[in-house]
């Protein structure tokens, strides 16, 4: 039996008795079952229906053929050649299968737990934040913690990175994030659509978000040469974004996506908004009031949910569009197949490189490239699969591209100021 | 108990999306109303392949009644695997299981379960229990088919005179016949318990393809309200013999495991997990349960075997064999166990 959620072919999920009456011949210690708890069937998960109904699932992807046109990086690679890629692959990602078990599931164990007593840690900080030690240890806790949170446990957790284990308090079918979009929508768009047509310009809305010319391809408009303005005012807001992007406001506005869709994804954003809102800006500020703190705890949840919001997009944008990260026609994946999809993950993403801490703290997107491979394998193996992808991609003249993070920022900034003006094909690749 | 709820509503406020509970099982492992556990109190060696594990289950947990199962849950090499296993403890007490090391997950419990370990637990559910009114009795067990029939001995016979109970239990050998030594005292101790054991190694096993070796052990077995519990021939033969003999009335049955030979040498399919998005090609002798599980998804179970119903889905597509009887069938909207079918062909679940 083979499960083949989430490889080449599809996006992970959207998501997640009775006992008869009192005897008389037992003991009158033991109660008659109530119904209401006999009925209880925990393990009964009802997984919340897809958020967008009728969207095709593509099938799986074929071993052989070839797609219409191959991405230039690639065009030197014959069909055998890019096939093997594509066993190659699989076959690393089995080596992990067969690997994962007690010592993953005892790491996110052991991450979550970190997280949450962070997160008590700077809470509890922050009430007393009239105290400016207090004041920047609670930030700085409740930064690192909305980081971790969104980032390592929240991201993996909902790409379905840890479903293996079905504990249903860590799987992708129940999990809710401390994000304002909710977590059933941000996977429809980012699992569903963003990763299955990465940097595919007309199908992987994540270039640009709708907002930026991320692509010499996407046509040049006037607009656009707001791109570092809207990229700056984008970033400390990042989660907003996410939340209206999540809306998919232009599939709706050209009748892709229906009016009840719309309403019931508007009516899920509001609620999660309103309790991100109340928690983060009203119920903790309220109760460090008790200690004369109120205002410094607003500006310190304000501070920590900004520094996430930064970190995060600077992290995500050095994902697929600093230099080296290619973007692909429509016509290279029609007909592609399953090492044609391979490809073009690996030469559509761009790694960080840097240290244990680093990696953790982007949630393991600093290992962009096999991420993008295996998007369903937990976190924690991405470092020990990179070599080997690398060395997959030396062997067959494909780019790997990695670099450390300001040197990605700053190419990635590099681009968006480049976009703004017309024009502004890549430079040739060597 | 209104104002511990009023206070969990008012620290979600500080904790969503997460629960209060999230943040307090930091201290306290067994403390979640969305997942009830329990923690190992004591384990103790039965035979050499059997165990009696005690445990105290958390909030949300039913006091079982004599007869019960619950299903366990036990983590594997970090993946979950959930079994049902009779509580072999009087009702009233708390509770606990005696397994027989038979599998994967029968042979972690018997062999690594120690003290302060925490078992993932579904309440006590079932209908193998005593009957409302005093009756005399008969049952029959095998093998490990013993512990939910221990379980009701020991809530009665030490505490109604006026119980008359006959217990004919079978066992390989002596060495493996669980709770021997405990049920010779009570024959001895007690008359209301009359206690037959028969070790097939050396007696042969009991015949019940006639009445006779029944009615010589127990003439007025026919009065007697039944039960039997065991291997799966072993309940099926009694099962014949109350159905020739008394139209199948008077015998409650509770079966351990159940043969899935409907399925041997057919095609399977691609199933498709709807609400999931999950596609998976599965074998056509594999339970559409196994299938999901094995791709991470949380599938409902209960028995895992075709006699609770906790595991319905309805199908969306396709047809679905019957593990036990190889019975093909499905109508679109028809609710299936996943426990006990397979696919037969292209199958899609409301999943
Ligand atoms: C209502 C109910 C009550 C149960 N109560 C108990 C109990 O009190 N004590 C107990 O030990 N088990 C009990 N079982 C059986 C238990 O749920 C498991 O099926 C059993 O422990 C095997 O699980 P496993 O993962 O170890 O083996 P698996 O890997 O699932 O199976 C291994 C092999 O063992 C066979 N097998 C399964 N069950 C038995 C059995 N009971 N005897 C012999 N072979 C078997 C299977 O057919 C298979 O071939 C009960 C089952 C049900 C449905
Ligand atoms: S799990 Fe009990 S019938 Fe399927």
């Amino acid at each position: 039996m083979t499960a083949t959620a989430n490889h080449p072919s599809t996006g992970t999920p959207h998501a997640t008795t009775g006992a008869p009456g009192a005897t008389s011949w037992v003991p009158a210690t033991e109660a008659a079952p109530d119904a209401a708890a006999a009925g209880a069937a925990p393990a009964a998960v009802v997984p919340p229906a897809a958020t967008s109904s009728a969207r095709t699932r593509p099938g799986m992807l074929a071993t052989e053929g070839r797609p219409l046109v191959r991405p230039p990086a690639a065009a030197h690679l014959s069909d055998e050649q890019v096939a093997e890629i594509g066993r190659e692959l699989d076959a690393i990602r089995d080596a992990v299968l067969a690997k994962r078990g007690a010592a993953d599931a005892a790491y996110i164990r052991r991450v979550i737990r970190a997280q949450r007593v962070l997160e008590i840690g700077g809470r509890a900080a922050l009430l007393g934040s009239r105290n400016k030690v207090a004041w920047v240890a609670g930030t700085a806790m409740l930064s690192l913690a909305k980081i971790l949170e969104n980032m390592e446990i929240g991201h993996n957790v909902l790409h379905g990175q840890w479903d293996w284990m079905r504990d249903p308090d860590i799987h992708s079918s129940t999990w809710e994030w401390d994000f304002v979009t909710p977590a059933r929508a941000w996977q429809h768009t980012h699992n569903d659509l963003h990763h299955r047509w990465t940097n595919v310009v007309g199908k992987d809305n994540d270039i640009g978000y709708n907002l930026l010319r991320m692509d010499p391809d996407q046509p040049w408009k006037p607009g656009n040469l707001g791109n570092p303005l809207y990229n700056a005012i984008l970033a400390p807001l990042f989660e907003w974004g996410i939340a209206i992007y999540d809306l998919e406001l232009e599939d709706f506005k050209k009748g892709r996506k229906s009016k009840e869709a719309m309403k019931s994804d508007l009516k899920a954003l509001g609620l999660k908004a309103a309790k991100q809102f109340t928690k983060d800006y009203a119920a903790t500020p309220a109760a460090a009031m008790l200690t004369g703190s109120g205002k410094q705890a607003l500006v310190g949840t304000l501070t920590a949910n900004a520094v996430r919001n930064l970190w995060a997009h600077a992290v995500i944008f050095c994902g697929h569009f600093p230099e080296g990260t290619d973007t692909f026609s429509e016509e290279m994946v029609e007909g592609e197949t399953r090492g044609d999809w391979y490809v073009r993950q690996m030469i559509g993403s761009a790694n960080i490189s840097g240290s244990k801490a680093m990696h953790l703290m982007t949630g393991n997107l600093s290992h962009q490239i096999e991420h993008h491979l295996f998007p369903d394998l937990p976190s924690n193996r991405y470092a020990e699969v990179a070599p080997q992808v690398k060395d997959l991609c030396r062997r067959y003249g494909l780019p790997y591209t990695e670099g450390p993070l300001l040197k990605q920022v700053g190419s990635t900034w590099g681009k968006i100021f480049r976009l703004a003006l017309p024009g502004g094909a890549k430079p040739a690749r060597g | 108990m209104i104002r511990l709820r009023k206070l969990a509503q008012a620290a979600s406020l500080f904790t969503t999306p997460l629960a209060p509970e999230d943040f307090l099982a930091l201290l306290n492992p067994i403390h979640s109303t969305r997942q009830l556990r329990g923690v190992v109190t004591r384990v103790e060696a039965e035979t050499a392949d059997s165990a009696t594990i005690h445990f105290r289950p958390g909030r949300g947990w039913k006091a079982h009644e004599a007869g019960q199962w619950a299903r366990i849950g036990v983590e594997l090499d970090g993946v979950r695997h959930w079994r049902s296993y009779s509580l072999s403890a009087a009702a009233g007490e708390d509770p606990a299981i005696t397994v027989t090391a038979v599998g994967a997950v029968s042979e972690a419990l018997v062999r690594d379960t120690r003290p302060g370990d925490v078992l993932f637990l579904a309440p006590p559910q079932g209908d193998f229990t005593l009957p409302e009114h005093p009756r005399p009795l008969l049952m029959l067990t095998a093998g490990s088919g013993i512990t939910p029939v221990m379980s009701m001995i020991r809530t009665l016979v030490p505490r109604r005179r006026d119980a008359d109970v006959v217990l004919i239990h079978s066992a390989r050998t002596p060495e493996s016949s669980l709770f021997r030594e405990e049920l010779a005292e009570l024959a001895d101790q007690f008359p209301n318990l009359r206690l037959i054991q028969r070790f097939t190694a050396t007696d042969g096993r009991l015949d019940l393809s006639t009445p006779a070796a029944v009615e010589a052990i127990c003439p007025d077995w026919r009065q007697r309200a039944a039960y039997a519990c065991g291997p799966d021939g072993f309940v099926g033969a009694a099962e014949a013999l109350w159905q020739a003999e008394a139209n199948g009335a008077g015998l409650s049955i509770e079966r351990f495991d159940t043969t899935f030979a409907g399925g041997a040498g057919q095609d399977g399919g691609v199933v498709t997990f709807e609400l999931s998005d999950r596609e998976v090609e599965a074998p056509g002798d594999v339970p559409l349960m196994e299938v999901g599980e094995d791709a991470g998804l949380l599938v409902p179970s209960g028995c895992r075997m075709g006699i609770c119903h906790s595991c319905l889905i309805p199908l969306r597509s396709g047809q679905v064999r019957d593990l036990r009887s190889g019975e093909v069938h499905g109508e679109p909207g028809e609710l299936i166990q996943t426990c006990v079918s397979a696919a037969a062909g292209p199958v899609s679940l409301g999943l």
